[in-house]
């Protein structure tokens, strides 16, 4: 019962972050809703027994990568913008066509994982989650991909520096 | 584990398509940069809902790579807004098409 009240609270939360994001006229609102809905995911992360990929949402999410998103916007003192007010064919379609994959998705959902799947006790599903778990996991099995993300990050951090001083006309 | 998979399945797609109704209607780079990332986090939380169902840890190894894809595309995407913001002076992606011949 608990849990149930937990994961709407939660699920409204995040839905209210992500609508918010998406109605609010000025980018800096919309970063900030983005900043609630993030902690709201991590929670539901928590929901789920899954402490440690709760917490680096938390640092990483929430604490870096918004952190970059705000300090952007602040940097090119963006005014606010016009936000949905102006109805035209293209909103429409496009309206039409963010409805439609709901629908697909919901139908998905409801026609394939229609018996939900045996839950699992609390303890042993928190054990999976652990960062002992994670980090033999990624450090053993995944150790290439590893390797392979850690090139992928200093080539972007190299690319980002080159590309905001880049001057091209 | 007392709530049912459903429930975060259909808040996963709720989220996702809120997230591509982002990209779809918002005209600001950066508003739709910030709903890629709800996208991203629709998807991850599928991951961790279904790795913590299942009982098998390789959904949130995949989390924390698409994390990493995720910081690595938000330090690129911004620094190209900024070099765009730099020579036309707007984000607005309605104003920006350089590819126009």
């Amino acid at each position: 019962m608990l849990e149930l009240f937990l994961f709407f609270l939660f699920a409204v939360l995040t839905v209210m972050g992500a609508l918010g994001m998406l109605i609010s006229r000025s980018p800096v609102a919309s970063a900030l809703w983005m900043v609630m809905t993030m902690f709201a995911v991590a929670c539901l992360y928590l929901t789920l027994n899954a402490a440690f990929i709760g917490i680096v949402q938390i640092l990483v999410y929430a604490g870096a990568i918004m952190v970059l998103f705000l300090f952007v916007i602040m940097l090119l003192n963006l005014e606010a913008t016009p936000g949905l007010t102006r109805p035209s064919v293209g909103r429409v379609v496009a309206f039409v066509l963010g409805v439609a994959v709901l629908a697909q998705l919901l139908t998905i959902v409801a026609l394939r994982f229609g018996p939900p799947l045996a839950g699992r006790p609390a303890a042993e599903a928190a054990e999976t989650a652990t960062a002992r778990t994670l980090g033999l996991a990624l450090l053993t099995d995944h150790a290439f991909a590893l390797e392979i993300v850690g090139v992928l990050l200093l080539a972007a951090t190299i690319g980002a520096v080159i590309l905001a001083k880049k001057r091209f006309t | 584990m007392a709530v049912a998979l459903n429930w975060y399945l259909a808040l996963s797609a709720v989220l996702f398509t809120i997230g591509v109704l982002g990209v779809l209607l918002r005209r600001n780079a950066i508003v739709v940069f910030l709903s890629i990332e709800l996208m991203l986090n629709a998807v991850n939380l599928t991951l961790v809902a279904f790795s913590q169902a299942l009982g098998d840890v390789d959904g949130q190894i995949l989390v924390f790579f698409v994390m990493s894809v995720a910081a690595a595309e938000a330090a690129v995407g911004l620094a190209i807004v900024i070099a765009l913001f730099r020579n036309k002076e707007t984000v607005n992606v309605d104003d920006l098409h350089l590819f126009r011949g």
